[in-house]
């Protein structure tokens, strides 16, 4: 552990949180949308009618452990 | 700044996810196909027709693969630099790129092995139709419950690394996320639907192959994000700071 411990001369300035916040809000926002077409939708719950998103990433549903079917 | 940081993350994450795609291939397709293969003949045992093909076998295999391990990985790596950006000066550690992996890490152990180890990875001709809204529902409580309890864990670290030391602080800090999730794991019902007769050695061998795959995914992620960025961040020379 102690060699992972590693002391700079100057630590660096944290980015300041209003600065963080629109771009967690937006990038937040589209990448949970982006896991859920990829983990869950026409599963559980379905925004487009149909299967095809579902069979379409199905492999990489199975593989990343969301459930399927 | 920020913007650079996503900008990063989101090349990192590509790159994760097309390694964590290639290794899923080579590594899980094989008993993903001889689990389709015993649902098929069971299909055929019970005399029930087998469900319509809408997108094909080698599309699914493929295209599908890699388009969910790429959209999966960006939109990680993403999430994954906004943490970081929020760590960046915040958590007095490392340098960038040991930040960076430290961060992968504990992503991995809350968003991958945990919940493995309660509601693990399927292959097809597991899970019946009907419990899909319970099991998701139940999945997805998992994932908020272990990486709460990281980001707990991670938030008491520093005072509790100032009171007994950094090694105690982190041992009872580590120790505070195990049992959280623990007995989070324990409360949680189980789901079990394996067909009694599901070949063991498929199941082992596609479960081996997701947990690797995610293995490779946030190793990738963490590694690249944070080489990338460390040599950015110090203007251009790669290198520790």
């Amino acid at each position: 552990m102690n060699g992972f411990i590693h002391a700079p001369a100057i630590r660096p300035v944290p980015i300041p949180i209003r600065e963080i916040l629109p771009w967690a809000a937006f990038a937040g926002v589209l990448a949970l949308l982006l896991i859920y077409f990829i983990g869950a939708e026409q599963g559980a719950t379905a925004l487009i009618a149909g299967h095809y998103v579902h069979e379409f990433v199905h492999d990489g549903r199975h593989l990343l452990a969301f459930p399927c079917h | 700044m920020v913007s650079g940081i996503l900008l990063r993350g989101l090349l990192a994450g590509i790159l994760a996810g097309l390694l964590a795609a290639g290794f899923s291939f080579l590594a899980g397709e094989p008993s993903i196909e001889r689990a389709i293969a015993f649902e098929t003949a069971m299909e055929r045992a019970a005399a029930q027709p087998s469900e319509p093909e809408i997108v094909t076998r080698s599309v699914q295999r493929g295209a599908g693969l890699l388009t969910a391990y790429i959209v999966y990985g960006a939109a990680t790596g993403g999430l994954f630099s906004l943490v970081f950006a929020l760590a960046y000066g915040r958590v007095n550690c490392c340098d960038p790129q040991a930040l960076s992996a430290l961060l992968a890490l504990a992503g991995f152990i809350a968003l991958g092995l945990v919940p493995e180890l309660k509601y693990p990875a399927n292959p097809p001709a597991i899970g019946a139709p009907e419990t899909i809204g319970a099991r998701t529902a139940l999945y997805f409580a998992m994932l908020a419950v272990s990486l709460l309890a990281m980001v707990l864990a991670a938030t008491l670290a520093p005072p509790l690394a100032a009171r007994l030391g950094s090694w105690n602080g982190a041992l009872v800090s580590a120790t505070v996320f195990v049992a959280v999730a623990g007995l989070a794991a324990l409360a949680l019902p189980p789901v079990d639907e394996v067909p009694g007769n599901f070949p063991a050695s498929v199941l082992w061998n596609f479960r081996l192959a997701s947990i690797g795959a995610r293995v490779v995914l946030w190793a990738a992620l963490g590694l690249t994000f944070g080489g990338i960025t460390q040599i950015w961040l110090a203007g251009g020379k790669p290198g520790r700071s």
